[in-house]
């Protein structure tokens, strides 16, 4: 597909604009040597894990998700309690979600495929997933689109996601922590509780567009193995 | 208000009408307030945020000295990761590529993430002259759109609108558009919110294109960030086919790593959030998971010649977040529209000149909607000297002098319009020169305070007409400090 001869000019002009406008800027720079000092800090405050862990509970819940505590033998049973309570029927989950989470929970599985169209996930009530990280100073559960989080639709048309954090492995306390473990040719999604809005007279309501109830299941132990 | 910001009028008679709108100040002012109280508590979460404010300002500057570089690796990235990159110098060039776009796709929809640059081009009346309509999506934005208004702040677009004026323009405006509102539509936040879940939830399962702007764009990797709160960012990124982002050269960043940064800067200065709900980010095109096709639209648009001004080029660095807007006392009283430009606020009042040229009255007054208080330097989370940019722009309109228009060296003459600043300014050079004057000016008025009328007689009567002349307090700074030492007691001179 192509823009039309402009685009090729386009591209040396403003190139060649950009190079007049830095004549002040000495030839002999190179790129990287502007200096950028970078003694901000990588972690706000010395925090044991489990006060770690619980610094995210916290601001997850802040930004009101519902935050659940379990060791992984309790999962099944957990998820299955918050499903039932929602009144959820069907459920959509990724191609790799451990088979036993949902095992005992008397819901029908929707797996996730390309095939999925986005008026059926439309009709879904609920997903599971688990995540890549999460980010306790931020309240925030990272998914790279790996085989136990689907694709990035999954977690955004059902009105509910249930997302499954493992607390031994996969919580960081600061941005810069989660950065430098997130791989960026993945497509990621940053969640830092349900979708809000606040441009009705700066009034925060929940859930305009994205799911809005968002349900946070901290998990000790593995549960990969259920 | 039409959806246009063509023909507006200078900043001084858009402002005397929007302050004699006490609603609209009253809206504002609460607003801003409440946002400034929230982000102060954010932002004091941080103990380091004078150094991540100082890391954002480097990153930027670094950036823009090596602009060329890095455009050239953002293009290599996004080409490699399956992205097409367009280039476009203007906005006409920018409206033309995205209409091709979206035409060669077959379709006459478009779903739109909340994109300033979008507004910049007027994208929306370009698409719709070629038969194309785009949906705002964003909650605010779809209020403007339906209201046949225009966006009056960065980031909450619709805050000069009240709860029961939403609800007028949802019953009003939602069935040309698309589903009607639902009967009974009460004016509750809540409410409201839904309708548009409802109106907009049909748009986007059905949509096969989308157009968004973007946050940041990483050129070490090709990434596009976009940040959002309601999820509408989200279903215009993943759910359509196609995806056209339109994105200026100054978004671009170096690395990665950079984005620890901006991440942090960014949501605490908007928000006053330790983190946005949703970060969408993406890497050109991933096999059976989101838009098949991913395009690129690099913006200039005038951002070239303010490159070229080595001290108006600081306002490349901004991130949009609105900060500034929040804290300065010209945008609580005047209100967005009065900019005339989709960029409001203190970093409107320097963005717009230099990106459209000192073309008109409105664009000369700009750098004079400004009280120089220098709040806006203060929360600048790229620091962003504000005031500084403002003064320069001043002495251009009123000196002229050497600027770049659309990558040409010009040299402007003074502005006719502004002979009485010219005046003004001179003579208050001449006094700060001349200490014993103002001392004794400063007396001779807080002694006739009584006497001193609204509005200035013979040539001063330009420049009153636009402003409210200040009352005059009773005892010069000077005089009270002279007397007080600021009530501390203390005897030395102020820290």
């Amino acid at each position: 597909m192509s823009s039309g001869p402009s685009s090729g000019s386009s591209r040396e002009r403003i190139l060649g604009r950009v190079r007049q406008a830095l004549a002040d800027v000495p030839p002999s720079e190179q790129p990287g040597e502007h200096p950028v000092p970078r003694d901000y800090a990588t972690q706000h405050g010395e925090h044991t894990h489990s006060a770690t862990v619980g610094l995210l509970a916290e601001n997850l819940a802040d930004y009101r998700a519902r935050v659940h505590r379990t060791e992984a033998p309790g999962l099944p049973a957990l998820l299955a309690r918050l499903l039932a309570e929602r009144g959820a029927r069907r459920v959509v989950v990724p191609p790799a979600l451990p088979d036993g989470w949902l095992a005992t929970a008397p819901v029908e599985l929707v797996r996730d495929s390309p095939a999925l169209t986005a008026r059926e996930l439309d009709s879904i009530d609920s997903v599971v997933t688990g995540c890549a990280l999460a980010i306790a100073e931020t309240g925030t559960v990272v998914l790279d689109a790996g085989p136990d989080q689907g694709s990035r639709r999954i977690t955004l048309v059902p009105d509910h996601h249930l997302c499954v954090v493992r607390t031994d492995d996969q919580v960081v306390s600061s941005v810069p922590q989660a950065l430098r473990r997130l791989a960026p040719a993945r497509p990621l999604t940053w969640i830092s509780g349900p979708s809000a809005t606040s441009d009705i007279e700066l009034e925060r309501v929940e859930g305009v567009h994205g799911p809005r109830t968002l349900e946070v299941i901290l998990v000790a132990g593995d549960p990969r193995e259920l | 208000m039409t959806g246009t910001y063509l023909g507006m009028p200078s900043f001084p008679r858009a402002a005397d009408a929007s302050t004699r709108d006490h609603r609209l100040r009253a809206n504002l002012r609460r607003a801003t307030h409440t946002i400034r109280a929230k982000r102060d508590r954010a932002v004091a979460e941080l103990d380091d945020w004078v150094q991540l404010r100082a890391a954002g300002a480097a990153v930027k500057d670094r950036t823009l000295r090596h602009l060329d570089h890095y455009l050239v690796q953002l293009e290599e990235s996004v080409t490699r990761a399956g992205g097409t990159v367009h280039w476009a110098a203007d906005a006409a060039e920018a409206n033309r590529i995205v209409t091709g776009l979206v035409l060669a796709t077959g379709e006459r929809e478009v779903v739109k993430v909340k994109s300033m640059a979008t507004q910049e081009t007027g994208l929306n009346g370009a698409l719709a002259a070629a038969g194309i309509r785009a949906y705002e999506t964003d909650l605010a934005e779809l209020i403007v759109q339906l209201g046949d208004d225009l966006p009056s702040h960065i980031l909450v677009p619709a805050i000069h609108r009240n709860r029961a004026e939403i609800r007028d323009i949802f019953r009003r405006r939602m069935a040309e558009w698309g589903l009607p509102a639902p009967e009974g539509l009460t004016d509750r936040p809540a409410d409201l919110a839904e309708a548009a879940r409802l109106h907009l939830r049909e748009k986007f399962l059905r949509a096969k294109v989308a157009v968004s702007g973007a946050n940041f764009a990483v050129a070490e990797t090709g990434t596009l960030v976009v940040v959002e709160s309601e999820g509408n960012g989200r279903m215009c990124l993943t759910l359509p086919e196609t995806l056209i982002s339109v994105v200026g050269i100054e978004k671009v960043v170096p690395t990665w790593r950079d984005l620890e940064i901006f991440l942090q800067l960014l949501p605490r200065s908007s928000t006053a959030e330790r983190m946005n709900p949703y970060t969408s980010m993406w890497t050109g095109t991933t096999d059976g998971d989101g838009p098949r096709a991913f395009h690129l639209v690099l913006l200039d648009n005038g951002r070239t010649d303010t490159l070229a001004d080595t001290t108006g080029r600081q306002a490349l660095r901004c991130i949009r977040c609105s900060a500034c807007l929040n804290v300065c006392p010209v945008y609580e009283r005047a209100g967005g529209h009065a900019y005339g430009s989709p960029y409001p606020g203190p970093i409107g009042a320097v963005l717009t000149p230099q990106l459209r040229g000192l073309a008109s009255p409105l664009e000369e007054s700009l750098p004079y909607a400004s009280s120089l208080c220098g709040a806006c330097f203060e929360a600048c989370p790229v620091a962003i000297d504000i005031p500084e940019v403002l003064v320069h722009l001043r002495e251009r309109v009123v000196e002229g002098g050497t600027v770049t228009l659309r990558g040409t060296r010009t040299v402007i003459k003074p502005a006719k319009r502004h002979a009485t600043e010219r005046t003004v300014m001179r003579a208050a050079g001449w006094a700060f020169d001349h200490p014993r004057v103002l001392r004794r000016g400063q007396r001779l008025l807080a002694r006739t305070r009584g006497l001193h009328p609204g509005r200035l007689p013979g040539p001063g009567r330009a420049w009153s007409d636009a402003r409210d002349l200040p009352e005059v307090p009773p005892e010069s700074f000077r005089d009270w400090w002279a007397r007080t030492r600021g009530g501390s007691g203390r005897k030395g001179e102020p820290s």
